[in-house]
């Protein structure tokens, strides 16, 4: 019984990506049809969510914005961990200046709030979908160079790749067969733990009216244009948002149970 | 009156499922010492801690008596083992430099033991703390009062650690492996204090895995073995003729106690390894100050100093993972050092590491198989005939085949270690460098490896350069001996001259430091001569 | 003297860094920023698109601008704004009271929060714990803007006790600092605990326990501090945390302050506002990590001959 807690939030994140990839299985309606006589309803038994200002289905539109949701998140995530990825090896086995010089470069973005640097990102990509991805990508990228670094130091320095050039295998093989996997593998726990952040700032991006604009279903833009109603309709803001701290909530715990294991399987 | 009392102790864990001391009984008297010896995991500390009420948060006591200085503790709530700790029972343990908070001047650590039990009144604790300071030799006591534990040498920060926890003078004195991290020449101050306290009175109960610190300390010894007390007696008695088998099998296993093995004369013929006027700094400092020797086949040269004096990375350098700043390495007559990697790649082969921590030194995600299987490839091994040379390789140090598929963390520490040698012999080297190699492990795996050691030097003439800080171990395993201090070689010879006759006072001091026992059992080697 | 000549030229080093990758990432923009300065909707005769180039010397080459924008970094001098009409330094200085003050509040709230659970939650008991625990992971969860359009909801909307929107008093603080330390507070927290859990682990804990020290001594006087040396690694962060969040926060709740300017400045294309902002976050993330060291050797006397700072 001591993993309850993970089986559900698995279930729970079975159920989003199903929304994610299937939304015509849970919902019949049409996340952007409008219905003038049909303005901020409150939930009842035909709108579960209730509706928007424009009339148009909160539930449904929650079910559709899981697919912007989740997808902005995910290759953000894949996306930053690519440029850490060569960012932080091109560091770590480079020379001393070619090092340093990228370390400072990562120290200086580091200096730098994600956001902002979320923000800059925008400004050359322009708003939209692609902007905000990019934007959470290059935002993550810097911490996630520091952490290849870092390990792939550590593994270089360690005993069995010493071991290895001990015994005559050349330095690209011993770099391809041992410092690349261990360093990959606590790199990819630690994604399974940031992707939920990832979701979290791509919507962040969203309700700041520079990620999926109006009137894609998008969790984040959703918020937005709830905002102006919340004195008259709460369940327009409560919904898409629960739905995402659901998600995030869910991502982290099963991305948690992965890096326990891990961790739990390198323990003697 | 007793200090300790205890009668039928038993100790378990994780709600019932670990019995880590069972039905043990002993018994402290003041001014006397008890140790309790046995291997990790035997059950020692557990006993221990249950005296000051501290076996964890997870441990179940029970006991058919267990007085403390008089008073019946069964049925003790923490309040009133508050009142036992500190006060009756103090604690010294292992390592001062964590077992005294690092955030805290030591000064404060010795208040905190008086104000516990306010034993002093508040306006006299400053002059009690110099007092105490005094009293366990720790010299200018007000300024090192002020002192924090990264400030002081090992002894010192050993002694400060003495002093908090006598501060409220307990009769009784647990010593968990109190001198276990410190240098051999401290070593020998630091047990000279406890002895004192000893005399004056406080009952001490000794931990140790060490029996030359048990020799030197204790009155009476109890050996333990899987939460069971298998022997007690008189320390020389017990020392002398154990009587059971598993303190038998303790004894015989400690390094140094051993006879010598018969070794034949000094090897001739082409130095294999030619060191010359080595140096290698690292930034200002200097790590290895210019050495010199040579080792031939089949030779093994010991190479001793205490942690910090260079040797690493002398082996470093021998190895060729490290280039030196001066001097030359000549390996089978050709250049060792200072070529570039391609031209040594090749010959990398001849030389091989076995290193102090085998964890580390294999693919946490590979098989055993696959370790040793790499070095084979390595050595132009076909594919076909890898895994029959691994099973060969580790029949011989001492393996089974069904580990082939196990991973490094589903080995023992001796078993990882066997796996470190056997990829170290797949590519058929000349020259072994053995850094520490049992230092990591266990005292009877330790005798199991260093016999596995010293059958494949003989077996395969190997040459063997071996770095150890413990002098009993290396007068076990080789024929010349090398010390180092600070960088610098300040003594070599054969081993038997060395040991006999040191010429160095840093050579002597160490020798000083090992026990007696080690020591008398090499007289009839040196009757061989 | 030595140590603090250093930390001032690395501290440079770093917002020079910061800036530069800023003119960098600006130079990427696509478009004419002719477009920018008059609003992309505005038909500009040639003759004014050529005055307006010079006036911001847009006509240079890339090296001369470079050069230019350091020196006036270097003399705290960031330019006029495209849109307001009006120098960079203003903007800044007039919106940056509200963000401090909100700051501020943050920076006391989330850390006192952080502290009272931890301690309150490391016990010998498992129970409080794991309550906390789950709570953590659902603020941590939480985006502080929903976040803080929920707190909106009920306590503005619904329950009418606070104010919606800015009114300049006490009472308009409090949502917004409640939003921007909470999340903040349920991190430090998680690693506040696991540093007070870690630390009574020690030997050194074992050692007082032994000395017959209760419980809650071992805890606040030995732990504690141990406790805040990998809180304050998490100072990075934290600032991070706190400007970015600033950006949200103050949108939700239409406040005035940096983080207001900032987005507007993006949507406007507003680039010397954009710079600006890039180079006062980086001078705010340098002088919090000067304030740090000097912290972690307050805390751990082991650092602290490598600062400089004397024992306290």
């Amino acid at each position: 019984m001591k993993h309850t807690g993970t089986v559900i939030a698995a279930l729970l994140l079975g159920l989003i990506l199903a929304a994610a990839a299937f939304p015509g299985l849970l919902t019949g309606g049409d996340p952007t049809a409008t219905d003038p006589l049909a303005t901020l309803l409150p939930p009842d038994a035909a709108h579960f969510f209730g509706t928007d200002q424009l009339g148009r289905d909160v539930f449904t539109r929650v079910v559709y914005g899981a697919r912007h949701s989740l997808a902005i998140g995910a290759a953000a995530t894949v996306g930053g961990l690519l440029i850490a990825v060569v960012w932080g090896l091109l560091a770590a086995l480079s020379g001393r200046f070619g090092d340093a010089v990228l370390m400072r470069v990562a120290d200086a973005l580091l200096a730098l709030p994600g956001l902002l640097l979320a923000l800059l990102v925008v400004l050359i990509t322009g708003k939209g979908v692609i902007g905000a991805t990019l934007a959470v990508a290059v935002g993550i990228a810097p911490g996630f160079a520091r952490v290849v670094r870092a390990q792939a130091l550590v593994v270089r320095r360690s005993g069995y790749v010493e071991a290895a050039i001990g015994l005559g295998v050349p330095r690209p093989l011993v770099t391809l067969r041992h410092v690349l996997p261990n360093t990959f593998g606590p790199l990819l726990v630690l994604a399974s733990v940031t992707l939920g952040i990832s979701i979290s700032t791509g919507a962040a991006l969203s309700y700041l009216g520079l990620g999926a604009q109006p009137p894609t279903p998008e969790w984040g833009a959703m918020l937005t244009e709830s905002q102006g109603f919340l004195h008259l309709a709460w369940w327009a803001a409560l919904f898409p948002g629960l739905m995402l701290v659901l998600t995030v909530i869910a991502v982290t715990v099963v991305g948690r149970h992965a890096q326990n294991r891990s961790e739990g399987r390198y323990a003697s | 009156m007793s200090l300790v009392e205890a009668v039928d102790l038993n100790v378990w864990f994780a709600g019932g499922r670990v019995h880590a001391v069972r039905d043990a009984s002993l018994r402290l008297e003041p001014g006397r010492c008890l140790a309790l010896v046995g291997e990790s995991g035997s059950g020692k500390s557990a006993l221990a801690r249950s005296l000051l009420g501290l076996a964890g948060p997870t441990a179940t006591v029970t006991a058919g008596e267990l007085r403390i200085a008089g008073q019946d503790t069964r049925g003790f709530g923490p309040r009133d083992w508050r009142k036992v700790r500190g006060r009756h029972v103090g604690l010294v343990s292992q390592d001062a430099l964590v077992a005294l908070d690092p955030l805290r001047p030591i000064g404060a650590e010795i208040t905190e033991s008086l104000l516990a039990h306010r034993t002093v009144p508040r306006n006299k604790v400053g002059e009690r703390v110099v007092d105490l300071l005094t009293r366990v030799g720790v010299p200018e006591p007000e300024e090192r009062a002020r002192q924090y534990v990264h400030q002081l040498s090992g002894g010192l920060r050993q002694r400060a650690l003495i002093a908090s926890a006598i501060a409220a003078e307990p009769g009784i004195l647990i010593a968990d492996e109190p001198t276990t991290a410190l240098d051999a020449a401290v070593q020998a101050r630091v047990l000279a204090l406890l002895d004192e306290l000893k005399e004056q009175g406080t009952g001490l109960l000794l931990i140790s895995h060490d029996l030359a610190v048990v020799e030197a300390l204790a009155d009476e010894v109890a050996v333990m073995r899987h939460g069971v007390i298998v022997e007690t007696g008189p320390t020389d008695r017990v020392l002398d003729d154990p009587r059971h088998e598993y303190t038998r099998e303790l004894l015989a296993a400690v390094p140094g106690t051993r006879p010598r093995p018969p070794r034949g004369p000094l090897a001739k013929g082409d130095p294999l390894l030619t060191v010359t006027g080595v140096v290698k700094r690292f930034g200002a400092r200097t790590a290895v100050a210019g050495a010199d020797f040579t080792l031939r086949p089949g030779e093994t040269l010991g190479l001793v100093g205490e942690s910090g004096s260079g040797k690493t990375t002398l082996a470093r350098v021998v190895l060729g993972m490290a280039a030196p700043d001066e001097g030359t390495v000549l390996l089978d007559g050709a250049p060792w050092s200072g070529v570039p990697e391609r031209a040594r790649r090749s010959r990398r082969r001849t030389i091989q590491l076995i290193p102090q921590d085998p964890l580390s030194a294999v693919d946490p995600r590979w098989p055993v198989s696959r370790v040793v299987g790499e070095a084979l490839a390595a050595t132009g091994v076909p594919r076909a005939e890898r895994t029959a040379r691994t099973v060969l390789l580790l029949e011989r140090v001492g393996l089974t085949p069904d580990l082939l598929d196990r991973r490094p963390a589903a080995l023992s520490g001796g078993q990882r270690q066997r796996v470190a040698i056997a990829r170290a012999l797949a590519p058929q080297p000349k020259l072994l460098v053995c850094d520490e190699p049992v230092s990591a492990l266990d005292v009877s795996v330790q005798a199991q490896v260093l016999d596995l050691l010293r059958r494949l030097q003989e077996e395969l003439g190997l040459a063997t350069l071996f770095i150890s800080h413990d002098l009993a171990v290396v007068r076990e395993v080789c024929d010349r001996v090398m010390v180092m201090k600070d960088g610098v070689v300040v003594e070599s010879g054969p081993v038997e001259d060395v040991f006999a006759g040191p010429a160095h006072p840093y050579t002597k001091a160490l020798l000083d430091a090992v026990p007696r026992r080690a020591r008398t059992a090499h007289e009839p080697a040196q009757e061989r001569l | 003297m030595r140590g603090v000549l250093a930390r001032l030229v690395s501290a440079a080093l770093v917002v020079w860094a910061a800036a530069t990758c800023a003119f960098l990432v600006l130079q990427l923009i696509p478009g004419d920023p002719v477009y920018a300065i008059v609003g992309s909707d505005a038909l500009v005769s040639e003759e004014q698109h050529e005055r307006i180039r010079e006036e911001y010397g847009l006509d240079q080459p890339l090296v001369a601008q470079y050069l230019n924008y350091v020196v006036r970094l270097a003399t705290f001098r960031f330019g006029e704004s495209y849109q307001l009409q009006q120098p960079v330094s203003t903007v800044l200085a007039d919106q940056l009271w509200p963000t401090v003050q909100l700051a501020l509040a943050a920076t006391v709230l989330a850390p006192l929060l952080a502290v009272l659970v931890a301690v309150a939650t490391s016990g010998r008991a498992a129970w409080p714990r794991r309550v906390a625990a789950a709570v953590e992971l659902v603020v941590v969860s939480t985006p502080s803007f929903w976040l803080g359009i929920m707190l909106l909801t009920i306590f503005s909307f619904r329950l009418g006790w606070l104010p919606v929107a800015e009114t300049g008093g006490v009472a308009s603080l409090v949502l917004p600092t409640i939003t921007l330390a909470l999340p903040i507070a349920a991190v430090l927290t998680q690693v506040m605990r696991e540093g007070l859990l870690s630390a009574l682990d020690q030997p050194f804990a074992v050692t007082a326990r032994a000395r017959g020290v209760p419980e809650t001594a071992v805890r606040y006087r030995h732990a504690l501090r141990h406790s805040a040396i990998p809180a304050l690694t998490m100072a990075g962060w934290f600032t991070g945390t706190l400007l970015g969040g600033a950006v949200i926060v103050e949108n939700v709740f239409a406040r005035p302050g940096i983080g207001r300017i900032t987005l507007q400045a993006v949507g406007d294309r507003d680039l010397p506002v954009v710079q600006g902002v890039v180079a006062l976050s980086a001078v705010v993330f340098v002088a919090v990590a000067a304030l740090i060291d000097v912290l972690y050797a307050v805390v751990d006397p082991r650092l602290r001959r490598r600062t400089g700072v004397q024992a306290i």
